[in-house]
């Protein structure tokens, strides 16, 4: 009887010892990462460009690139990701189609990113002669996160309790009346959890990028938001690179004097924005989920 | 609220219909057209170029740039192969044990640190984006190894070490949910059994969770397969085979993100590149058969 007891408490040694482990490794890469890059978090770096072959370049136009592929990625994949949870929970029966879509989501979204991307420049950048560019990053970021997208929202509208919809069908509405009135609304906390993490994926995604968004960046003008004159930074068609892009060009070239320096800047400036994505999604849910249940 | 003609509210409500269908149909769509253009450029190597698959798939010579009359271009990516597999199965055999175990402490040891610590921990791992690990991999891990076990330190060993940390969070999370979802009735009849903690995790929780946790490590598999940027940051990029840990190598994602712009559309080496593209999405549609097998067998 005393030898699994000794057993027992090895054991749990062992997986306190893991646990230890893992989260002091945590803690110390974070700390790392942001040490390393502390003498660029500054407003200057953020905002400038970077410089060609001379020191003191900053990551403006990638951090620029990034937010702008974010959003318009978002805006074509929301859309389309919510109509397809939509189709899934609300319209689609048992059956070939309904197993076809959803073997589709899973394979889509195991695809490596690089098919992804290799994808993207057989199609937007080669076949409808976009080149490396914005619109060509945003599409192949959008394939990306469509499976994503469509499994969230399928997920947060089929935990919208039945009862409010068979109220809504009792008062005379109409299928698509309870689905946009009722039932969108009631998942939207959920859709917008969703929405917030794959965020912070999608801005730190590079493998797709490297052959749609492209590896460079024109020189921008703030000034000109006319999104069809070329010189605008919101012209769909002018090559896009982005902040994690930008990390791995310079850590594989490094033509600056200071690269090093600017890659640890740049992998800091990533990781505070990516964790400010994942601690948002994280404050909210909690904030609804305590709203909801009325603990507050 | 719910307010228009009835004959508005039907041509809505199809609408609406429709729409949705549209959504769903285009990730159909979407999947068909990847696999239908990859495979088109993929298959060109074989159809167009007349080279073989044999020569493609079982040979170590790369040298698609080979002039014609050297004997032309030599497209053997075995070393390629194998380096993609032994990266991601020795990054699987490190990871998978760290993973499980956490999953464990997580749910049967310390619910509490668990839902506290570890699993905000876990999914920041998931968060970090993949060219930090790159970059740490390549200002840490690369000198680190150079200096200690000799070499350039850009080495089969350092893309092992940076994917075994990409996978872990995916194995924990996993097992993790699988642990969690097992019955409590059968923790409660083993202990009523007399069995100690340790008796009941190893005897009774690893087995009924085993067909998760299989789908927990061929989740990691894949996903090191098909890492791209920060197994090539760190790997060293030479076409040869790994016979050794110290040694640079190449992955089949490393040699497409290095080359793939670097080649023209239409000559053998970038079909070439091609090919290897639709080999790993072969390989990622085998791991994706491969789960919905394992799945199959889950208990509960």
């Amino acid at each position: 009887m005393r030898k699994p007891r000794v057993y027992d408490e090895i054991a749990t040694i062992y997986f306190y010892i893991i646990a230890f482990i893992l989260i002091s490794f945590l803690v110390l890469l974070i700390g790392y990462i942001l040490y390393q890059g502390r003498e660029s978090l500054n407003l200057n770096f953020i905002t400038t460009a970077p410089k060609f072959m001379e020191k003191g370049g900053g990551i403006g136009p990638q951090l620029f690139n990034s937010l702008m592929l974010l959003i318009v990625t978002l805006v074509i994949s929301a859309p389309i990701g919510i109509g397809a949870g939509i189709f899934m929970s609300e319209y689609a029966k048992p059956g070939f189609l309904s197993e076809t879509i959803r073997i589709s989501t899973e394979t889509l979204s195991s695809l490596p990113s690089i098919v992804v991307g290799l994808f993207g420049l057989l199609i937007f950048v080669n076949m409808f002669h976009w080149g490396y560019s914005l619109i060509s990053g945003a599409l192949a970021l959008t394939v990306l996160n469509l499976p994503v997208m469509a499994r969230v929202s399928e997920d947060s509208i089929k935990s919208v309790s039945k009862n409010i919809k068979e109220a809504s069908f009792a008062l005379g509405a109409t299928k698509w009346q309870t689905i946009s009135k009722v039932i969108l609304p009631s998942a939207l906390p959920g859709l917008i959890t969703g929405i917030i993490l794959t965020s912070g994926r999608i801005f730190g995604e590079a493998a797709a990028l490297l052959y749609t968004a492209g590896m460079s960046t024109p020189p921008l003008n703030f000034t000109n938001i006319n999104p069809i004159n070329p010189n605008s930074p919101f012209y769909p068609f002018r090559p896009a690179e982005t902040l994690a892009v930008y990390i791995w060009k310079i850590n594989s070239e490094g033509l600056a004097p200071d690269a090093r320096k600017i890659a640890d800047g740049s992998a800091a400036v990533l990781l505070i924005i990516v964790l400010s994505f994942n601690l948002i999604a994280r404050w909210y849910g909690t904030y609804l989920y305590k709203r909801m249940t009325g603990e507050k | 609220m719910f307010q228009g003609s009835d004959k508005n509210r039907k041509i809505i409500d199809k609408a609406g219909k429709v729409y949705a269908f549209i959504c769903g149909a285009l990730l159909i769509i979407i999947t068909v057209t990847i696999f239908y253009f990859i495979s088109v450029k993929g298959l060109s190597t074989f159809l167009i170029d007349k080279k073989s698959i044999k020569e493609f798939l079982f040979t170590t010579l790369w040298k698609p740039d080979r002039e014609n009359s050297l004997g032309g271009p030599a497209i053997g990516s075995l070393q390629f192969i194998l380096g993609s597999v032994f990266v991601s199965v020795f990054a699987i055999i490190i990871s998978a044990p760290i993973g499980i175990s956490s999953a464990i402490f997580m749910v049967e040891i310390a619910q509490k640190i668990g839902r506290k610590l570890l699993q905000p921990a876990i999914e920041i791992f998931v968060g970090i984006p993949s060219v930090v690990y790159g970059w740490i991999g390549l200002t840490v891990l690369v000198p680190f190894i150079s200096k200690h076990f000799g070499g350039l330190g850009f080495s089969l060993l350092a893309g092992i070490l940076v994917l075994t940390i990409m996978i872990l969070p995916t194995i924990t999370s996993v097992s993790a949910d699988t642990i969690k979802a097992l019955p409590w009735e059968i923790r409660e009849a083993s202990y009523a059994l007399g069995a100690t903690r340790w008796q009941t995790i190893r005897r009774v929780i690893l087995p009924a969770a085993t067909p998760g946790i299989l789908t927990a490590i061929v989740l990691g598999l894949a996903r090191a397969f098909g890492e791209a940027l920060a197994v090539q940051m760190v790997i060293g990029n030479r076409p040869v085979l790994p016979l050794s840990f110290l040694q640079p190598m190449s992955t089949i994602t490393s040699v497409i993100t290095m080359d793939m712009a670097n080649t023209v559309a239409g000559s053998v080496w970038n079909d070439a590149l091609w090919s290897l593209a639709l080999l790993l999405l072969l390989i990622s549609l085998g791991f994706i058969i491969i789960l919905k097998l394992v799945g199959r067998r889950r208990i509960y």
